[in-house]
């Protein structure tokens, strides 16, 4: 081999120095990133495991003052008003980006729907509170679980909306082509093939925006109000977990502080689980290869 | 049955480039037609005005008649009607990356609503073994990706693809350029098999190919059609200097 190709041995020693130090730091911030999630987990086992048992899954709150008791009706609270919530954001949202990548691109009305997803992202949660407590329960006169579903719903929008268009627009434009070269409407073929490719990403926006809402707790303050009793009506006022821990966590009963902690980590377990669980399904038909 | 091609006066635009100039030819039905050309020339332009994918192009223009048949394209039918009958195979491959092998052979009829599982069974295996790549992927039609095959795989699959839906004019923009020389002359076999059936325009680099698989050939150059005629003469006795150059490579 000619000299000049040769690497000399001080050149090989940077070299490998370099390398290790970008990997040390990349280990670096790896463990920066993960460490607070494993702290918070394990600071709520260690403080709420001890308070879950039976009884905080099957029972409602007891009585002011009383020990026992638990979060169930908490748990089908915040699984109702989810379910709300998601039944509103997902559709609207993925619709929003659709329109967006799609039909839209750079015209006034896409660049309004932009603008106006950007905006609504920067509301402030208690605002959105604010605004449902204006515009359905003064109306309706009553807090409902309805009105709290569709504030966590608004609040699923954008997220899911500018995700869903940048999923969307990274779809090779061949692959569009493709489908346009076989005689599919156009219609068919965003929904079929473009929405079909995109999927993968489309759904994690879906999980974030769930995920990020689960724990909101100000939009329900003056919504969904919370509940001591068992209700699955959505005209009515509905508890939460975490309304349920807001409460909890400032109460003066030991027991009652020691509910908030393990209510904070069913709520940590519950999102982990439903976005696992999500991603699972959403995953489980994928072939091998597909990107 | 194929149909002839009619092309009048055919202008076609990307932004200010005028990319073709004045074109007009007739590709007769049921004949392999050859387009050839230096690259950047406008033949895959070309055969994209022929079904209408050029004006899915945002900054595209196009101008002029093209007869399919009866009908004028550009003011008889809706796109989508015309390149339902007017197949084509883009110069890269392009399958479905989520869909399986199956599926994707599937798509065209499915997305048009077809669901009858035991002729979608049926159409899938013919249009495979048409496109050479039956005996490669039948072990694992619904288990793999169309994404996971070879290049040269992902081009046949295509081919199946545009296959499937029985179209009456088949555009092939350079099929065989990812090929190895197996598939590829499994590939011409095929050509030689659909002109039964259909009306084959295919773009090809190679002169060989065009020579062995085409009965008409048309030269392209800098978006103009600078001679069209039968294989045998463009070959042989082409009529123009620059043909005649280009064919035995001295430029381009
Ligand atoms: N999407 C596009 N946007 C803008 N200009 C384009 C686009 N596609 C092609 N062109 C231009 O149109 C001209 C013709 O391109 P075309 O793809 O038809 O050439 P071609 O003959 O198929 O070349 P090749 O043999 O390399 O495939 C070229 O000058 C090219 O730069
Ligand atoms: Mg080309």
């Amino acid at each position: 081999m000619p000299n000049e190709y040769r690497v000399s041995t001080a050149n090989r020693m940077r070299r490998m120095a370099t390398n290790h130090l970008a990997s040390g730091l990349a280990v670096l911030s790896t463990i920066l990133v993960v460490a607070p999630l494993v702290a918070i987990f394990g600071y709520l086992l260690f403080k709420g495991a001890s308070s879950l048992n039976l009884a905080f899954f099957t029972k409602t709150p007891a009585p002011e003052g009383a020990t026992g008791g638990g979060m169930a009706n908490a748990i089908v609270g915040s699984g109702i008003l989810l379910a709300v919530a998601s039944a509103i954001g997902v559709p609207v949202g993925i619709a929003a980006g659709i329109f967006l990548a799609e039909f839209g691109r750079g015209g006034k009305l896409a660049n309004l729907v932009r603008f106006t997803a950007d905006v609504l992202n920067g509301v402030p949660s208690i605002v959105m509170g604010i605004a449902m407590y204006a515009l359905i329960v003064a109306r309706q006169k009553h807090y409902s679980a309805l009105a709290g579903g569709v504030a966590l719903g608004i609040m699923m929008i954008p997220t899911i909306t500018r995700t869903s268009e940048e999923m969307l627009l990274m779809v090779p434009h061949a692959i569009r082509e493709a489908a346009l070269g076989l005689g599919v409407p156009n219609w068919r073929s965003v929904l079929s093939i473009t929405l079909r490719t995109a999927s993968p990403g489309v759904i994690t926006g879906c999980m974030l925006a769930f995920a990020r809402i689960a724990g909101e707790t100000a939009p329900l303050l003056f919504t969904a109000l919370g509940s001591q009793f068992w209700s699955v009506d959505v005209n009515q006022p509905i508890a939460a977990l975490p309304l349920q821990i807001y409460v909890y966590a400032a109460s003066p009963y030991e027991d009652q502080i020691r509910q908030a902690w393990a209510g904070a980590l069913v709520l940590i377990v519950l999102i982990v689980g439903a976005v696992s669980l999500v991603r699972y399904v959403t995953t489980r038909g994928v072939l091998k290869g597909a990107s | 049955m194929g149909v002839g091609i009619e092309v009048r006066n055919l202008n076609a635009w990307y932004g200010a480039n005028h990319t073709l100039q004045d074109i007009n030819l007739h590709i007769p039905a049921n004949q392999a037609t050859a387009l050839i050309g230096p690259s950047g020339c406008g033949k895959s332009t070309f055969v994209r005005c022929l079904n209408r994918m050029h004006e899915t192009n945002p900054i595209a223009k196009v101008t002029g008649s093209v007869r399919i048949g009866e009908i004028d394209i550009y003011s008889d039918a809706s796109p989508v009607e015309i390149r339902r009958r007017i197949g084509m195979v883009f110069q890269r491959p392009n399958p479905f990356p989520t869909m399986s092998i199956y599926d994707n052979v599937a798509s065209g009829l499915r997305l048009n609503g077809f669901r009858n599982r035991r002729v979608l069974d049926e159409v899938v295996e013919r249009s495979l073994i048409h496109a050479a790549l039956w005996d490669e992927v039948k072990g694992d039609l619904k288990k793999k990706s169309g994404a996971s095959l070879s290049g040269g795989q992902q081009q046949r699959l295509c081919i199946a693809r545009a296959l499937a839906v029985d179209p009456e004019v088949l555009l092939m923009d350079e099929p065989a350029s990812a090929l190895d020389p197996v598939s590829t002359s499994k590939i011409e076999d095929l050509i030689f098999q659909l002109k039964a059936q259909y009306t084959i325009v295919i773009v090809t680099h190679n002169m060989q190919q065009a020579a062995r698989v085409a009965e008409r050939t048309g030269f392209f150059l800098n978006g103009k059609l600078v001679e069209f005629d039968s294989t045998h003469k463009i070959f042989t006795n082409p009529g123009d200097k620059r043909t005649e150059d280009y064919i035995t490579g001295r430029f381009g």
